[in-house]
Formats: structure tokens, C-alpha cells, sequence
């Protein structure tokens, strides 16, 4: 299986009374909050972890996007990716993704995703999500009923940008354009794999079955909450004829690994409540604008018909009631499966039932997060990576991933060259 | 009052229409939400007049016909074929909210669809000296009382009828609040200012007192750009939605007006 280091930058410096003083997380968080300055060691810290995981031997380094958010510090992962582009030499880069109704003219995702590619050798998994209320229909105002018919649009014509060979004419009904012809173009053919970050819609699961896409359950409360969800998919991708290879699936699960159990629960208890209690909390007035669920979405969760499926992830309550009820506290956060803890051994065997029970082939671990600093972060991300991660790479060893990235030959690949300012040599 | 139900198809989609009453033809065209239910305000009007209320698309009662409407123009000219569809066709005209926005709109563009217009707080303005309220971005019991100022009233036209229990009800209403979001998102600014030199339509403007989401200010920007004759009533103890907390006293300022 595949063992992948996903960062979500959060502000690491969120005050212990942000849930009293502040409505909210995400939107209107209050920009006196933010200190640039801070912020400037926060994403030096955060990109020498993303590299120390791809050091380590990570299959893949994710970042993702999100606006106006103080748990995620990346309105353009692109940026973020760019620059791993260059510090990294074999992982893949995952970025997960690019909402891409927020792009205007979508044909920017085209570009940039080119862009990545081609500076990375072919390393780039392009992630599609529709995107947060929080992030699209109030940071970025976007209409929540026009918002999944312009993402649909618009992933048309970025499939079409990077495959097109001749320029071409797109007369959407939202994206009028006479002249499409991106340069550059994406290494990898047709294009780079596409990955779906969804919640737990039927619609989604059929789309990503339909286009052969990776659905990707990006959860915050770990695999006891996310099962009814994969399970919901997989029953779907069963009545749809598909197979049931485990690379068709994404799933996110925060993991802290140290020598002891006890260990575990002492050095991961600060970052993880500072996560579950003042990362995810949000107002719930930005939790469902009408028509962010399809009426199908809605339906299924009134009646209940796939409670199975879509108990833990209904579009509209997902946020509302997810957010009342949610476990800040240590115990009941590792108790409910949201954070994985405890040694070697004891992850191993957690993270194993994990892949095997939600039948995920894709596992994107939060090895950092919350407030946690970087000296424990890069602790947590060895241990794993040597204690952990030879224990799990032969799960599902039996079949392929095709939705896997497909650089160009490590030989025909350039090497950047590392970077030695002459003026501050001389000075010193 | 039982009404009488029809329906216009409008692109394809059913649009409910309600009419009751006898005597000349009034529209209404109901605001934030729709109407779920007849409403007493309806049952006012059509004491003296005959009530035509179509229900906007993707309002209560239709399908999803907002689905189809991508632009402001789209809007517009389903509008016409709505009211030209119920009858409407250069009767009076009265529109809350949402409702009234778009009345004041075919009164713009097509002044011989609308004799007189009256228009309670309509949306289609922005002013962000005196901002209108989000109503997308609310926590869910804060509802109730920013719509109308006795939260009792938003709650029984809401609240869905004893031993129905279909999970179309509340779909029905998430409906109505996306085919809003779909015209006026994110600020209910449709530029409306630039066409109310066009109505020339006599205007009743009525606010309710209590108004939480379109601040009292936006009146006087209506009287002023609007050409025809204005006039503003404020309706004492009444909240957005004026005609559900005082049905009486908005339909008799309505029928006085259109007289």
C-alpha cells in the first residue's frame, strides 16, 4: 500500500482561549490572530517536514487548500508544491487538490497542475475537490447552487486543456473561452491521476467510478467514523460492476507513533486537543449553504437509506453536528479512533485493521498536526517510517495501483542544483 | 379560504399557482422561503380582490426550476412568462422579499405587465454603509426570529402539517432558500438601483418595523430611485416578512394602495 505524509499548515498559535473568545475557526477568524512573522517560521517548519517526509521515504508529501482557515495556512497548495518540486527528487507530489469552481478561468488549474508536473518530472497527483462551504460559498463567495455545475464544467475543460492537442474553442455554460491552448503540458499521459476528495455522496462515488478517479475520504475523525462511509462506497463500486482494488480509495487518519503506549498518549495529548478543540471549531451559520447538498444527498440522509453510507458525512449536518459533538478531549479523541496512538507495534497493527477493514490502498497520515512543533513532527514521521511503514507496504500487495503518478526515468530527470548566495559566502 | 391550484411551466418546470378571491386581479409573490402553506395574509387580499400568488421557480409547491436559470436575464424573462402564464398580465402587482425584488424588476423592464406595484422590503440592494443581513449564513434556531418578529409565525408556515412526514417537506424548504441563494447570492445586490428609474408603476414601499434583514435605509433608496409615485408605510411590531407577522394591516395598506 501506499503510505503518504499529508500537512494541513495549521496556525500553531491559536490562544488556549480561542474557543471562548472567537465564533469561529474558519471565515471571520479575527486577523489580529495572525502574526506574518510567526508565520514565517510556521511555513519554513511546515515545508521542512513535508521534505523530512519525503527524506524518509514517504510514497507521496499531500498539502491541500483552504481559505480564510487558521487550521489551514494553504489558499494556494500550488505554491507550496512548486517549491517541494524542487527539494524533493522521488516522492510524489499529492495535492489535494485545487476547487476548481474557484478558478477563473479554470484553465489556471490546468496551467499550474502543467507547471507542476513538468518542474517535478511527472510526479503530480491532481486532486479535485468541490471544496468546504467554509472555503467556496463564504471565503470565496461562490453561489452554492451554481457551485457543482461549475466544478463539473470546469473539470471538463481542464481534462480537456491538458489533452487537447490542437487549440480549441470552449463554449461552456458558465466558461465561455475562444482560444484554449495551454502551455505547458502536462509529462505525464493522458494526464496526470486524478483524485476525488469527497464526502460521503452517492453522486461522488458514482463520478469517480464512472471516470475511473480515486475517491479520497478526507475525515477528521479517523477510521471508527470513516467506516460507514467507505463501506458506503465500496457498495457502490460493487453494484457498479467495479473491482475492489484498494488504490480506488484515499483515506486520512492522524497517527502519532512512540516507543510506549503511555509515551504516545503524553507527547501527542497537546497538539491533538489543540486540533479537536480549537482548530475544528467552527460556526455552525457556515455550515450548510442551501444547496451545497444535492436534494439526492438530502434525501438519502432524511430517510436514512444509506445511513450506512452517509451517516458520518451528510453534506448538511456534516459540519453542525460533527462540530457539538465532537471529542476535545485526549481520551475520547483516541477512544473514538480520530487520533491512532501508541508504539510501533501497536500502530502497525491498528493501521493494518485500518487498510484492510475500509479497504484503502491510499493512506494519508497527519503526522504533524495541530499545534505540534516540528522537533516532534519529524520524531513521529522517523519512527514511523522505520519502525511502522515496513510493516504496512506489502498490504494489498496483490494488486496494482493504476491511479499512481508516472515520472519520467529518475536517469532523464534534472537535478536541481542546491542554492550557496555568493554575497553572504564572501561576508562570512 | 381553500385556493384554487394551477400550474405555468416555465423552460420545462412546473410553477404552482394559487388563486382565491373574486374582483380585479392582485399577484403576490411571496418572499424568503415561499409558502409552504396558504398563508391568513392571502385570505385578507382575497376578501376583496381576486389573489393570483405564483410561486417563484424552485419555490414551494414547483420543481426545481431555478436550476436552469444561470444568469440575472434567465430570471427576468422566466418571470414574465410567470406572471403573463397566471394572468397576470398588467394587473397589480405586490411582492415580499425575494418576491418583491423581482416585481420590481418586470415593473422595470416591462411596464405594461405591472399597473401598481407594492413591494414589501425587497432584496436587490446593498449597502455597505447599512449591510442586510446574511440570510445564508445563519445558526438554525436564529431563523425563526430574523424573519419575521414573532418567530411563532415563521415556525407554523415551517413546521410541516401533522401526519405528512415525507422527507420531500424539508427538501421543499432547503429548495426555496438555494433558489434565492441562486438570483441574489452572496449580498442581495442585483444592481436592482440602476432599473428602478425605468418603474414608473405607482409604488407602495412597506417595511416592517422590526425588519432584521433589509435595513429601514433601503426605502428611502427605493423612493428615490424609483420614478413613478412612492410612498413608504412602516408596519409597527412586523419583521422581514411583514405580511406574516401582521397579515391585516399589510393587506389593507395593499388594497388601499391598489384601490
Amino acid at each position: 500500500m501506499k503510505l503518504m505524509w499529508f500537512h494541513l499548515m495549521p496556525y500553531t498559535e491559536l490562544p488556549d482561549d480561542f474557543r471562548e473568545k472567537n465564533p469561529s475557526v474558519w471565515v471571520d477568524i479575527h486577523s489580529s490572530l495572525f502574526d506574518p512573522r510567526r508565520a514565517h517560521h510556521m511555513y519554513n517548519d511546515f515545508m521542512d517536514e513535508l521534505e523530512f517526509a519525503a527524506e524518509c521515504g514517504f510514497d507521496a508529501i499531500c498539502v491541500n487548500e483552504h481559505h480564510s482557515n487558521g487550521y489551514g495556512l494553504m489558499p494556494s497548495p500550488n505554491l507550496v508544491a512548486s517549491s517541494l518540486a524542487r527539494r524533493t527528487t522521488d516522492t510524489a507530489l499529492c495535492i489535494l487538490g485545487n476547487s476548481l469552481a474557484l478558478y477563473n478561468p479554470p484553465t489556471r488549474v490546468a496551467e499550474e497542475f502543467a507547471m507542476i508536473d513538468c518542474i517535478s518530472g511527472g510526479r503530480l497527483i491532481a486532486g479535485f475537490p468541490v471544496g468546504s462551504p467554509m472555503d467556496t460559498c463564504y471565503a470565496y463567495g461562490q453561489n452554492p447552487s451554481l457551485l457543482r455545475e461549475r466544478y463539473h464544467e470546469a473539470h471538463d475543460l481542464v481534462v480537456k486543456a491538458w489533452t487537447e492537442k490542437d487549440t480549441f474553442t470552449f463554449n461552456g455554460r458558465f466558461n465561455q473561452q475562444r482560444y484554449v491552448n495551454i502551455w505547458p503540458r502536462p509529462i505525464q499521459r493522458p494526464h496526470p491521476p486524478i483524485w476525488i476528495p469527497g464526502g460521503g455522496s452517492v453522486e461522488t462515488w458514482q463520478w469517480c467510478a464512472e471516470m475511473d478517479y480515486v475517491y479520497c475520504y478526507l475525515s477528521y475523525y479517523g477510521y471508527k467514523a470513516g467506516q460507514a462511509t467507505m463501506s458506503g462506497f465500496w457498495d457502490e463500486m460493487k453494484k457498479l460492476g467495479k473491482d475492489m482494488n484498494p488504490y480506488r480509495a484515499g483515506f486520512l487518519q492522524f497517527v502519532g507513533v512512540a516507543e510506549t503506549r503511555e509515551q504516545a498518549m503524553e507527547l501527542y495529548a497537546e497538539p491533538a486537543e489543540y486540533f479537536y478543540g480549537r482548530c475544528l471549531h467552527i460556526d455552525p451559520r457556515f455550515a450548510g449553504p442551501p444547496g451545497y447538498a444535492t436534494e439526492e444527498t438530502q434525501r438519502r440522509g432524511i430517510k436514512g437509506m444509506v445511513s450506512q453510507a452517509a451517516d458520518a458525512s451528510r453534506d448538511t449536518q456534516r459540519y453542525e453536528t460533527k462540530f457539538q459533538t465532537l471529542a476535545r478531549e485526549m481520551d475520547a479523541i483516541v477512544d473514538k479512533g480520530y487520533v491512532i496512538i501508541g508504539s510501533p507495534d501497536e500502530v502497525v497493527e491498528q493501521l493494518t485493521e485500518v487498510a484492510t477493514n475500509l479497504n484503502v490502498g491510499h493512506l494519508m497520515m497527519l503526522l504533524q498536526f495541530g499545534n505540534m512543533k516540528k522537533e516532534l513532527a519529524k520524531y513521529n514521521t522517523k519512527l514511523f517510517a522505520e519502525k511502522v511503514m515496513p510493516r504496512l507496504q506489502h498490504v494489498h500487495s496483490q494488486w496494482e495501483d493504476h491511479w499512481w503518478p508516472q515520472p519520467m526515468a529518475r536517469k532523464e530527470r534534472a537535478a536541481p542544483a542546491s542554492f550557496h548566495p555568493i554575497a553572504q559566502a564572501a561576508a562570512e | 379560504m381553500e385556493p384554487k391550484t394551477t400550474t405555468v411551466e416555465i423552460n420545462g418546470f412546473s410553477c404552482r399557482v394559487w388563486t382565491a378571491g373574486s374582483g380585479p386581479k392582485l399577484g403576490f409573490l411571496a418572499g424568503f422561503g415561499g409558502l409552504p402553506k396558504w398563508v391568513p395574509f392571502l385570505d385578507a387580499l382575497a376578501k376583496e380582490r381576486t389573489v393570483i400568488v405564483p410561486s417563484l421557480p424552485g419555490f414551494p409547491g414547483g420543481e426545481r426550476g431555478h436550476a436552469v436559470l444561470d444568469s440575472h436575464l434567465d430570471w427576468l424573462l422566466a418571470l414574465r412568462q410567470l406572471l403573463e402564464g397566471a394572468g397576470l398580465a398588467g394587473a397589480d402587482l405586490a411582492g415580499s422579499s425575494v418576491g418583491g425584488s423581482l416585481a420590481a424588476e418586470v415593473a422595470a423592464l416591462w411596464p405594461a405587465m405591472v399597473k401598481r406595484l407594492a413591494l414589501i422590503a425587497p432584496f436587490g440592494l446593498f449597502d455597505e454603509n447599512d449591510p442586510a443581513t446574511d440570510p445564508w449564513a445563519q445558526r438554525p434556531g436564529d431563523i425563526p426570529g430574523l424573519f419575521c418578529a414573532d418567530p411563532a409565525k415563521w415556525e407554523a408556515l415551517k413546521t410541516e402539517p401533522e401526519g405528512r412526514n415525507s422527507p420531500e417537506w424539508p427538501i421543499e424548504q432547503v429548495r426555496a432558500s438555494e433558489a434565492a441563494a441562486r438570483i441574489f447570492w452572496p449580498l442581495g445586490n442585483t444592481k436592482l438601483e440602476k432599473r428602478l428609474p425605468l418603474i414608473t408603476a405607482p409604488t407602495l414601499l412597506l417595511w416592517g418595523g422590526e425588519d432584521k434583514v433589509m435595513p429601514r435605509s433601503y426605502a428611502d433608496k427605493f423612493a428615490k430611485g424609483i420614478n413613478g409615485k412612492t410612498e413608504i408605510t412602516v408596519i409597527p411590531d412586523a419583521g422581514h416578512l411583514a405580511e406574516l407577522d401582521k397579515p391585516d394591516e399589510v393587506a389593507a395598506a395593499i388594497l388601499d394602495w391598489t384601490k
